[in-house]
C-alpha cells in the first residue's frame, strides 16, 4: 500500500516538476544569456493559458487550440522582446526588475480589461478526464500522465536543440561567454528574439497544459514565477540541465513535503500542533532546500559559466 | 437659573437624538474577482437583486452602495474599509465573504461604530466571546453547515471520516463543527494552504487512507479544482463525498458539471424550497441573471431583506445603534425570508434549519441541488453560549 501511496506522488512531484521546468527553461535562458532578469515571465505564462482557454473554447478542440495559443504567445513574447526588453540589456539589474515588474501590472490590469475579473475554465481534453488503471492496479488521473509525456518530450527536444544544433551552439556560447560571442560576429539581437520567443511559447506550454488543473486567472504568474526563480537559483542560471534537475527537485521537496511531512511531525507531536506546523513547514521546504543548495554551492548545481 | 438650565438640558438631548438619515450608504466590502470571486460575485447579485426588486430603496431610503474588491487579500480589506468608512463616510457596512478579510476588517468596522450585516459565515472569535451590537449575520453561524453535516455522517454510520480544510480561521472551524456533529472515529484531519489550486498530494494520501467517507470544506474555486481533481483520479467510486451546501452548489455545479451527479450536502437554503417567497426569489434571479441562484445568492438576497425590514422599522434612523440592533434582531419575524423561518440567537447568528440536498437533474435536464429531507431543525450558533451581551 505505502509503495503505491509511494509511486503515485513520486509521479505527481514529476508532474508538477516537468511543469516547473517549462517555464524555468525560458527564465534560465534569458537570465543567462542576455543577463536579464525578466519578472514578466510569469505574464507570458498568464497570456498563454488565457489565449489557450479563449481559443479552445472558440475552437471547442484542446489540441488544435494548443499549438494556436503556443504560436500567439510566442509572437507576443517577441514584441515585447522588440518593443521594450532590447533596450534594457545594457542597464543595470534594478532598473530591468522595475520595467519589468510595471510589465506584470500592465499584463494584469490588460488581462482584467479583455477578460475579465473572474477565472476562465479550460477542461481537459475529452478521453483525459477521467483515471487510467496503471500496471500494478495504481489509478492514476490521465490528464496528469499526458502532462508528464509533454513534459519529458520538451525535455528531449531541448536537449537535442540545445546540444545538436546550430542555434544551440550559440545559445550555450551566449550563456558561458557573452562578449566573447559578439566578438565572434554572433548576430545575438536575433538569437535574443528567438530565444525569448522560445521561452514564450514554453511559458504558454506551461500554461496550457496546467490551465485544467489549475485555474486560469489575473495573477497566476506570480505565484508560479517565485517557484521558477528557486528552480533557477538551484540549478545555476542559464544551465537548460540545471533548471531540469532543479524543477525536479523542487517538484519532489514540495509534493513530498505537503504528502508525508504532516503525518511525519503526527508521529511525536501532539495533533493540533502538528496540523499547524505541518502545512506551515511543507510550503517552506523549497526554500530552505534552496538556502541549503545555495550554502554549499553558490553558483546552483550546473553553473554554465565556468 | 432654573430655565437656563432646562435650556441646556433640552439643547444637550436634542444634540444626542440622532437625525434620521436621508440616505442609506452602504459600504460593500467583497471578494470579486480571482477564482474565489465566484463567491462575491453571487451574493452580490443576489444583493443587487433584492435591492433592484426594492426599487433601490431600502428601507424607503434611496441607496447608494460602494464596492470595494478585498481580492481576498486581509490586507486590502482593512485598507478598503477605512477608506471606505473614513472617506465614503458609509452608515452601514456588509459584503464580507472569508472569514480571514473579516477578521482584519472588523476592528476598523466598530471602531466606526457601524453596524455590519453578514452576507456571509462569520469567524466565531467574533459571534462568540467577542459578539457586540455591532454585528448581525443573515447567513449561518461559522459551524452551522458542517455541524449539520456532522450529523448527516452519523446517521448515515460512517465507520470513519477523513477531512480537508484549508488552513485559515474558517477551515479550522469547520472541522471543529462537523466533529461535534459526527462524534466518532477521524481518519485524518488535512489542511492545506488557502486558495491551494492543485491537491495531487492530498489525493494520493486520501486514496490511500481507505476512509468510509471524505468531509470536504474548500470553499469557491478551491472546491471546483478539487471536486475535479477528486473525479479524475478515479475516487469519486471509491469514497463517498460530503460536502457543505456552498462546496457544490450552482457556481460550482457550472464548472465542474456531470461529475458532481450524487454528491450530498448539506444546507440552510435549496433552490426548490417550498415557500412562495423562495419561488418568487428563484424565478426573479433567474430572469435577471440567467442562472439558477446558488445559497450565496440567497444570502445577498436575505441580507438586502434583513437591512430592508430594520432600517424601515427605525425610520432611518440607523445612527441609534441600540435601536437599529434591536430592529435587525426583531426583522426575521417580520419579513418572509427565501430560506422559510429563522431567528437571531442572542449573538447576531441565525438560528435556522438545515436540508439534505443531492446533485441531480431537473425535469428540464439541468444540474441542480435538489432538496432530499431536513437533517436538523433549529440548529443554533454552538459559541453563542460564550456571548455575554444580552
Amino acid at each position: 500500500m505505502t509503495g503505491i501511496l509511494f509511486l503515485e506522488q513520486s509521479l505527481n512531484s514529476l508532474q508538477f516538476g516537468l511543469m516547473l521546468f517549462l517555464l524555468a527553461a525560458g527564465l534560465t535562458l534569458v537570465f543567462g544569456i542576455m543577463d536579464m532578469i525578466n519578472l514578466a515571465h510569469g505574464s507570458l505564462y498568464m497570456i498563454g493559458a488565457y489565449l489557450m482557454a479563449s481559443i479552445a473554447q472558440a475552437t471547442g478542440s484542446f489540441w488544435m487550440a494548443l499549438p494556436l495559443a503556443l504560436i500567439a504567445t510566442a509572437i507576443v513574447g517577441a514584441l515585447l522582446e522588440i518593443s521594450l526588453l532590447r533596450r534594457l540589456y545594457e542597464r543595470d539589474h534594478l532598473t530591468q526588475v522595475l520595467a519589468t515588474f510595471a510589465v506584470i501590472l500592465i499584463a494584469n490590469e490588460g488581462v482584467r480589461i479583455i477578460w475579465g475579473n473572474q477565472s476562465l475554465m479550460l477542461n481537459a481534453p475529452a478521453g483525459l478526464t477521467g483515471p487510467v488503471t496503471l500496471p500494478g492496479g495504481m489509478q492514476y488521473a490521465s490528464y496528469r500522465l499526458a502532462i508528464i509525456a509533454v513534459g519529458v518530450l520538451v525535455a528531449l527536444v531541448l536537449y537535442f536543440l540545445v546540444t545538436k544544433t546550430k542555434v544551440g551552439m550559440l545559445v550555450r556560447a551566449g550563456a558561458s561567454n557573452r562578449e566573447m560571442a559578439i566578438a565572434m560576429g554572433v548576430n545575438i539581437r536575433r538569437l535574443f528574439t528567438i530565444v525569448f520567443a522560445t521561452g514564450a511559447a514554453l511559458c504558454a506550454l506551461a500554461g496550457a497544459m496546467l490551465g485544467p488543473i489549475l485555474a486560469v486567472q489575473v495573477g497566476m504568474g506570480e505565484n508560479i514565477l517565485i517557484l521558477a526563480f528557486v528552480v533557477i537559483v538551484i540549478g545555476g542560471i542559464g544551465s537548460i540541465r540545471g533548471a531540469l534537475v532543479g524543477a525536479l527537485l523542487v517538484g519532489v521537496v514540495d509534493t513530498m513535503g505537503r504528502a508525508f511531512l504532516p503525518a511525519a511531525l503526527r508521529e511525536f507531536l501532539s495533533p493540533p500542533v502538528a496540523s499547524a506546523l505541518g502545512p506551515a513547514l511543507a510550503s517552506i521546504l523549497i526554500y530552505v532546500l534552496m538556502a541549503a543548495i545555495l550554502f554549499w554551492k553558490p553558483q546552483g548545481l550546473f553553473p554554465a559559466r565556468g | 437659573m432654573k430655565f437656563k438650565l432646562a435650556a441646556i438640558v433640552a439643547a444637550a438631548t436634542f444634540a444626542c437624538t440622532t437625525h434620521a438619515a436621508n440616505e442609506l450608504k452602504i459600504g460593500y466590502l467583497s471578494t470579486l474577482s480571482g477564482p474565489a470571486g465566484a463567491i462575491g460575485v453571487e451574493i452580490r447579485d443576489g444583493f443587487n437583486l433584492a435591492l433592484k426588486m426594492a426599487g433601490g430603496k431600502l428601507g424607503g431610503l434611496p441607496t447608494e452602495v460602494i464596492f470595494a474588491d478585498d481580492t481576498l487579500n486581509p490586507e486590502t480589506g482593512k485598507q478598503l474599509a477605512e477608506r471606505l468608512l473614513k472617506r465614503d463616510r458609509v452608515n452601514l457596512m456588509t459584503g464580507v465573504v472569508f472569514s480571514n478579510v473579516m477578521i482584519a476588517a472588523w476592528p476598523t468596522i466598530q471602531q466606526a461604530k457601524v453596524v455590519y450585516v453578514a452576507p456571509n459565515s462569520t469567524p466565531t472569535s467574533i459571534t462568540g466571546q467577542g459578539c457586540n451590537p455591532y454585528f448581525v449575520s443573515a447567513a449561518w453561524p461559522n459551524e452551522g453547515h458542517h455541524e449539520a453535516a456532522g450529523h448527516y455522517a452519523k446517521s448515515k454510520g460512517y465507520k470513519n471520516m477523513y477531512l480537508i480544510a484549508p488552513n485559515y480561521p474558517a477551515g479550522k472551524d469547520s472541522t471543529t463543527g462537523f466533529k461535534r456533529g459526527y462524534g466518532g472515529t477521524i481518519a485524518a484531519e488535512v489542511y492545506t494552504k488557502l486558495n491551494q489550486l492543485d491537491y495531487s498530494a492530498e489525493l494520493a494520501q486520501l486514496r490511500a487512507a481507505k476512509p468510509a467517507a471524505l468531509y470536504a470544506f474548500l470553499p469557491g474555486g478551491m472546491g471546483i479544482n478539487f471536486i475535479k481533481q477528486f473525479v479524475a483520479a478515479g475516487l469519486s467510486s471509491e469514497i463517498p463525498l460530503v460536502v457543505p451546501g456552498f462546496a457544490d452548489d450552482q457556481d460550482i455545479i457550472r464548472a465542474v458539471g456531470e461529475p458532481m451527479l450524487g454528491i450530498f450536502d448539506t444546507s440552510h437554503w435549496a433552490y426548490d424550497l417550498d415557500n412562495d417567497a423562495n419561488r418568487r426569489f428563484v424565478s426573479a434571479f433567474e430572469k435577471e441573471y440567467n442562472r439558477i441562484p446558488s445559497l450565496f445568492a440567497e444570502q445577498g438576497y436575505t441580507t438586502a431583506l434583513l437591512i430592508d425590514n430594520a432600517v424601515r422599522a427605525v425610520k432611518g434612523k440607523i445612527e441609534d445603534v441600540p435601536a437599529f440592533h434591536k430592529a435587525l434582531m426583531a426583522a426575521p419575524a417580520r419579513f418572509k425570508s427565501p430560506r422559510g423561518d429563522w431567528k437571531f440567537a442572542h449573538n447576531g447568528t441565525p438560528v435556522q434549519d438545515y436540508y439534505l440536498r443531492v446533485v441531480a437533474k431537473d425535469n428540464k435536464g439541468r444540474l441542480v441541488n435538489k432538496k432530499i429531507g431536513t437533517v436538523v431543525s433549529g440548529l443554533a450558533d454552538f459559541w453563542a453560549k460564550d456571548c455575554t451581551m444580552k
